[in-house]
């Protein structure tokens, strides 16, 4: 198959997680692997970011298809099933927007900024490194602290399903995979599987 | 049209679990698949040639090579 500029932004998604490790405040670009998935969904209709641009699903599908990081076995049954790909959406959406809330305090002064990444939702990492206090205020870094957190935590996941599973098992779980096929089945109510 | 019944092997798409990742489309060697409205993959019957390349790689593991009589 030939090969498309867009083969390669499984180097974007890597960059992202290093730049964080030394700035925090990068963790903001990670917006885009929110919004752009939703517009093109909600836009266009179609999972263009999955079929073609997501980074991440790439990185999973080198590491574990390339350089053989994967068992390669089947994904349990339960794992594919609408209960749980639709539950871990609503977990994730609800420790989101706590995410969201600890940042609304710091904006609102109720809160310190805490310099941790928090991983799996239950393990604080010391991060200080990666902030050195600039002129914004401390809720701009504390949702960089969070987001970076939600990412980390789903690339973590990611790499143990895929180790366990196949290279992309975290595309069936994805939070974001299922929010916009979601929206595309919205979108096209006459279109069955 | 006396053609004889021959057995080919296609790929066939549990729809229904499918999470329209993309991820058939990308390794058919034929451009057999395509995902339809974002909601699931499509084989297209014509170009499939059934090597199973896109089982092997469906991270859901939700497509069969099966053999149909055309
Ligand atoms: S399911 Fe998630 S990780 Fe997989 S391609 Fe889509 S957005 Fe990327
Ligand atoms: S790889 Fe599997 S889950 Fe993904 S679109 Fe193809 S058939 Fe569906
Ligand atoms: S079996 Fe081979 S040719 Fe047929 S859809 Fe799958 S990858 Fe393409």
């Amino acid at each position: 198959m030939k090969k498309r500029w867009y083969d390669d932004l499984w180097i974007a998604s890597l960059l992202y997680l290093v730049l964080g490790f030394f700035n925090i405040l990068f963790a903001w670009l990670g917006l885009l692997c929110f919004f752009i998935p939703l517009l093109i969904a909600a836009i266009g209709g179609n999972k263009g970011y999955c079929n073609r641009y997501c980074g991440r699903g790439q990185l999973f599908g080198l590491l574990g298809g390339r350089f053989g990081l994967s068992r390669r076995r089947d994904i349990p049954r339960w794992m594919k099933s609408k209960w749980f790909r639709y539950g871990f959406l609503i977990f994730f959406f609800a420790m989101f927007f706590q995410m969201l809330w600890n940042t609304y305090l710091v904006f609102a002064g109720a809160q310190d900024l805490k310099q941790v990444v928090t991983l799996l939702w239950t393990f604080r990492l010391p991060w200080h490194w990666a902030y050195h206090g600039t002129l914004l205020h401390p809720g701009v870094a504390q949702f960089a602290f969070g987001f970076y957190s939600v990412m980390l935590t789903s690339t973590v996941l990611g790499l143990l399903t895929m180790v366990l599973f196949k290279p992309r098992s975290w595309c069936v779980y994805c939070p974001m995979g299922t929010m916009t096929q979601l929206i595309c089945k919205a979108k096209h109510p006459n279109t069955r599987s | 049209m006396n053609q004889t019944m021959r057995v080919k092997r296609k790929a066939r798409v549990e729809t229904s679990v499918c999470v329209a990742c993309g991820c058939c489309v990308k390794v058919c060697p034929m451009g057999a698949l395509s995902i339809s409205d974002g909601i699931y993959a499509k084989v297209d019957d014509s170009a499939c040639v059934g090597c199973g390349k896109c089982a092997k790689e469906c991270p859901a593991s939700v497509i069969s090579i099966e053999e149909v009589t055309a």
